[in-house]
């Protein structure tokens, strides 16, 4: 046995009202339902709707289907269960009740965020996130994966930079802060919006390796076509709302820079 | 309709962490169109959640008397000699290739001063040869091949299904063999199943954290894929071997990890030599406190393996009672160091503490206890002994392997070999921690990113090679001597689909409408009910009464189950009936789990039984198989001897002061 991982003996729970954005998907009515959720000191907005699904009854004891949501690791490091809580998009994981709502009769709402398609409920699809990454052709070259001795030597300085970039979860948040961010669909039209900071920033992770510069041409090509850094109105939304304070607002900066100067290049080689 | 339709040879991965992901990698490189399937999007799969690092030799340690050999030896004994010994040779020589590999693909590892690579020191070993990157290192390696992946993607060589459930794999019988040659999967969003052809599967699935409720694993990591190729045939392997992580903080929904790296940087555990003592921790002066696992285990201190650690602050909190506040907890603090070494290089994990506990562990030492971490057994799986001769290298190549490393004939694999980690069902292949191959009875520390790496990179091989042989190996009469998976005629796949749907059907018809629905049936109170269950009786100290009992109580809930109502009868995305259905395969996984434990009378490495309290290598330095049997829906056992034939079993004492030579000292090797 592992004896109850349960410490501190339980004290009585209190009652936390849920207000929650529900849909049947992409383009269907939306509507409200409200749960009154007994809570314990600690918990957070994922095992709030884990009660929830045990006991899917709304408030006013009416029973409704159990509220359909993503999540994954659970610690903050995967990204998935990304939504708008009190009208603040973040990761719903690491929000504790205890912290959002400490008063009695405090609500907490919750919605879909608003710039991806609606699965259900409170899961969005994001698939565009990892597209994008094609898009800026988000990898490091590799010759092939024999034995080829180690990589190029870095600096600490270079590896904690790479490293800060490296720590985005492709969450969306910085996406659902951003106003030049938009809810789009149609797979064309894909191809030429907004890729929003996150993506400039991994172009900026790669352009920085040694060996990932090797695409660093192709990558700001595609940051300078439609859809690329020149579309950041530079409102620092972004910045704001990162869970791993990544310095986007620098990176934007740092590829806006590159951008222009690779156009200048262009224009000089009559490309 | 099928999916794979056109196209010649196929591979499906189901699972997209480290080893899925290094399996499509080394599968891409080869030239074969590979299929992968994800319950989430690979970049978050629960790869992400590991944090200290990889182990490698590497020419610091080297310099200081470290080498493979070593490594090798060092998991051999961390796993209380349960592992066959091959495997994990050919693994600790492949280790130092593969960081190399890491650091070609723009992982970024911590670096020293002068730009190579920085190391740690990690449980189980006296050298540094832990590679990092912050303690964030699973969330980068798996950032580093998903890159890699996307780059095939790209170019059209894999194609991903995010968000589809494997349900089953699909056998097709040829003469004498049954083999695996496809996968009935479903959409989780439009609930569409299909069935998909392949040449051979590869299981990628990860663990099954969640039979124990809350561990540190993530909320996909149910064991449900693994425990539906168990009840198709495929035998699985030390299913009693679970390991309990000894850092983590207990939470309502999850235990979060406190990475063995916060002690690979000078962390060190304590509680307060008086019991009850109600002093903060900074009030308490040295000399009242008490580092028991520096005090018990000299040379390793703070470093001894997880399986010690966490009996030893168990035996602490429970059974001494000497528990931080009374309660089951222990220091591990790290407030003797430099707050901002501490940032560069345990900043992952010192985020999570702050924004889960709400205190900044670089002033206040942390409070944690032990939690289900990680399961060493898995789907079983074969291999072939290396073939090589030394100083003939390329004498015995054979087209497609790799060059040998340095070994010697008849040790370690035979790279390429298409029977390596492949299960005891034909084409169907488990990597990573859904296969049950190199961590014996215990995994030590870091040793579980290098072992999903390199099953996806070496055995991804061994794949590639059995899916050529499909395609070019002719019999005498000219036809293929086994069909290539797109020649198999149509029927084969609407059967099972057939099949899978019809379960589907009527577990969407186990709707109940009733408002006051009961909890004897309700999906999420069963699970939970088994997690309680299997957390008291089958983690740190077992007793065959204790084992028994969680037996009756979970056939109980396959009782139970087998009425089970869902809440929501929704046709599309319907989350309650997909985790409705992963309980019933939970279950049937912890039922193996409790048998197995029960079955196997001695205590080794995580498997401890107080009733049998020491290891038997007479009886039991043997693989415990568990087959499922149809006919009784319950587990049969079946041992196979281990081969140990490198190592001798020797006593695991990891130099404990107090520690009495086990009576077996020189226990010969049974091979
Ligand atoms: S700075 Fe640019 S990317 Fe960031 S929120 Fe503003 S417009 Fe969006
Ligand atoms: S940059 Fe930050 S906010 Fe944006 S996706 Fe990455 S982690 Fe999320
Ligand atoms: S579940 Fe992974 S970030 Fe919240």
């Amino acid at each position: 046995m592992i004896a109850t991982t349960d410490n501190a003996k339980k004290p009585k729970p209190r009652t936390v009202r849920f207000r929650i954005k529900r849909s049947d998907g992409h383009g269907k009515p939306s509507r409200w339902e409200t749960f009154d959720v007994p809570v314990q000191p600690g918990e957070n907005v994922i095992s709030c709707l884990q009660s929830i699904a045990t006991h899917p009854i709304t408030s006013e004891g009416k029973r409704t289907t159990p509220v359909v949501w993503d999540a994954g690791c659970l610690e903050e490091v995967c990204g998935a269960c990304t939504m708008v809580i009190n009208g603040k998009v973040r990761q719903s994981c690491s929000c504790l009740i205890d912290e959002y709502a400490p008063e009695e009769g405090d609500e907490i709402s919750l919605e879909p965020m608003s710039k991806f398609p609606v699965v259900r409920d409170l899961w969005v699809d994001r698939d565009r996130l990892f597209n994008d990454l094609k898009r800026i052709k988000g990898w490091v070259p590799l010759d092939g994966t024999y034995n080829l001795g180690p990589g190029p030597k870095e600096s600490r300085d270079k590896q904690q930079t790479r490293y800060k970039l490296s720590e985005c979860m492709s969450c969306g948040c910085c996406l659902e802060a951003c106003p030049q961010y938009t809810l789009e669909t149609d797979e064309e039209a894909l191809e030429k919006t907004f890729v929003g900071a996150a993506i400039i920033s991994q172009a900026r992770y790669f352009n920085l390796h040694e060996t990932g510069k090797q695409l660093e041409k192709e990558r700001l090509d595609a940051l300078s076509s439609p859809g690329g850094v020149q579309e950041c109105g530079n409102a620092q939304n972004c910045v704001q709302v990162c869970p791993k304070e990544i310095p986007l607002t620098e990176s934007i900066a740092a590829m806006g820079r590159a951008v222009t100067f690779h156009k200048v290049k262009q224009f000089f080689a009559g490309e | 309709m099928i999916a794979s339709e056109g196209t010649d040879k196929r591979v499906i991965v189901v699972g997209g962490g480290l080893a899925g992901l290094a399996a499509c990698v080394r599968l891409g490189e080869q030239g074969v169109p590979t299929d992968l399937f994800s319950m989430v999007p690979v970049k978050r799969s629960h790869s992400v959640c590991a944090q200290g690092g990889i182990n490698a030799c590497n020419e610091v340690a080297r310099q200081q008397g470290y080498s493979e050999y070593e490594h090798f030896d060092e998991t051999i004994y961390g796993g209380d000699y349960l592992a066959d010994q091959h495997p994990v040779l050919e693994m600790a020589n492949w280790a130092p290739k593969i960081i190399d590999l890491l650091d070609r693909m723009g992982v970024p590892f911590n670096r020293t001063g002068e730009g190579f690579r920085d190391l740690r020191l990690f449980g189980g070993s006296l050298f540094r040869r832990t590679h990092f990157a912050g303690a964030t290192t699973g969330q980068q390696l798996l950032y580093a091949l998903d890159e890699q992946t996307r780059r095939y993607e790209a170019e059209g060589l894999v194609t991903k299904y995010e968000f589809w459930e494997f349900l089953w794999p699909i056998t097709f019988t040829e003469g004498k063999t049954t083999r695996c040659v496809g996968i009935i999967a479903q959409d989780t969003r439009t609930m569409q199943l299909r069935a998909f052809r392949a040449d051979a599967v590869v299981m990628a699935t990860g663990g099954p954290g969640l039979i124990f409720g809350k561990s540190t694993n993530s909320v996909v990591c149910n064991g449900a894929a693994a425990s539906r190729c168990y009840q198709a045939g495929a035998a699985y392997g030390n299913a009693e071997m679970i390991q309990v992580h000894p850092t983590a903080i207990p939470g309502a929904d999850k235990c979060r990890l406190m990475s063995e790296s916060a002690r690979g940087e000078g962390g060190r555990v304590w509680v307060p030599r008086t019991i009850g003592d109600t002093r903060t921790a900074k009030d308490i002066p040295e000399a009242e406190r008490y580092y028991f696992l520096e005090e018990k285990y000299p040379a390793y201190g703070n470093l001894v393996p997880r399986d010690i650690a966490t009996r030893e602050i168990f035996d602490i909190c429970v059974n001494q009672g000497m528990g931080v506040d009374g309660q089951n907890q222990v220091y591990l603090d790290l407030t003797h160091m430099d707050p901002d070494y501490l940032t560069e290089k345990l900043g992952g994990i010192l985020h999570i503490y702050e924004r889960f506990v709400g205190t900044n562990p670089r002033f206040e030492p942390m409070k944690i206890f032990p939690a289900v971490h990680y399961s060493m057994g898995g789907i079983w799986t074969g291999y072939e002994k290396g073939n090589y001769a030394p100083g003939e290298p390329y004498g015995k190549h054979v087209s497609g392997d790799l060059p040998p490393v340095d070994s010697e004939p008849g040790r370690g694999l035979r790279p390429g070999a298409p029977c390596n980690m492949m299960t005891s069902i034909r084409g169907l292949y488990a990597f990573g921690e859904a296969n049950f191959a190199f961590h014996g009875a215990t995994r030590l520390g870091a040793n579980a990113l290098l072992s999903c790496i390199f099953d996806g990179l070496f055995n991804g091989l061994s794949v590639a090679n059995f899916v050529n042989n499909l395609h070019t190996k002719m019999s005498t009469d000219g036809s293929h001597a086994e069909t290539p998976a797109s020649a198999i005629h149509q029927s084969v796949y609407d059967e099972a689909l057939e099949i899978e749907q019809a379960k589907y059907d009527a577990l969407l018809a186990r709707v109940s409408e009733d408002a006051e629905q009961s909890d004897e049936h309700n999906p999420y109170v069963i699970a939970r009910e088994l997690g309680e269950e299997m957390t008291a009786a089958c983690t740190v100290v077992k007793t065959g009464e204790g084992l028994e009992k969680a037996i009756v109580k979970v056939r109980a809930l396959k009782a139970r189950y087998a009425n089970v109502q869902l809440a929501d009868g929704a046709m599309w995305t319907n989350q309650s009936l997909v985790y409705a259905r992963a309980v019933g395969d939970m279950l049937k996984l912890a039922e193996l789990t409790l048998v197995a434990s029960k079955a196997r009378e001695e205590s080794r490495g995580s498997h401890y039984r107080l009733d049998f309290p020491d290891r038997d290598d007479d009886r039991f330095l043997k693989t415990c198989q568990g087959i499922y049997d149809a006919a009784t829906d319950e587990p049969r056992l079946e041992w196979r001897d281990v081969d140990t034939s490198l190592v001798k079993p020797r006593p695991r004492t990891y130099g404990k002061v107090d520690a009495q030579p086990e009576k077996k000292e020189e226990a010969s090797a049974s091979s």
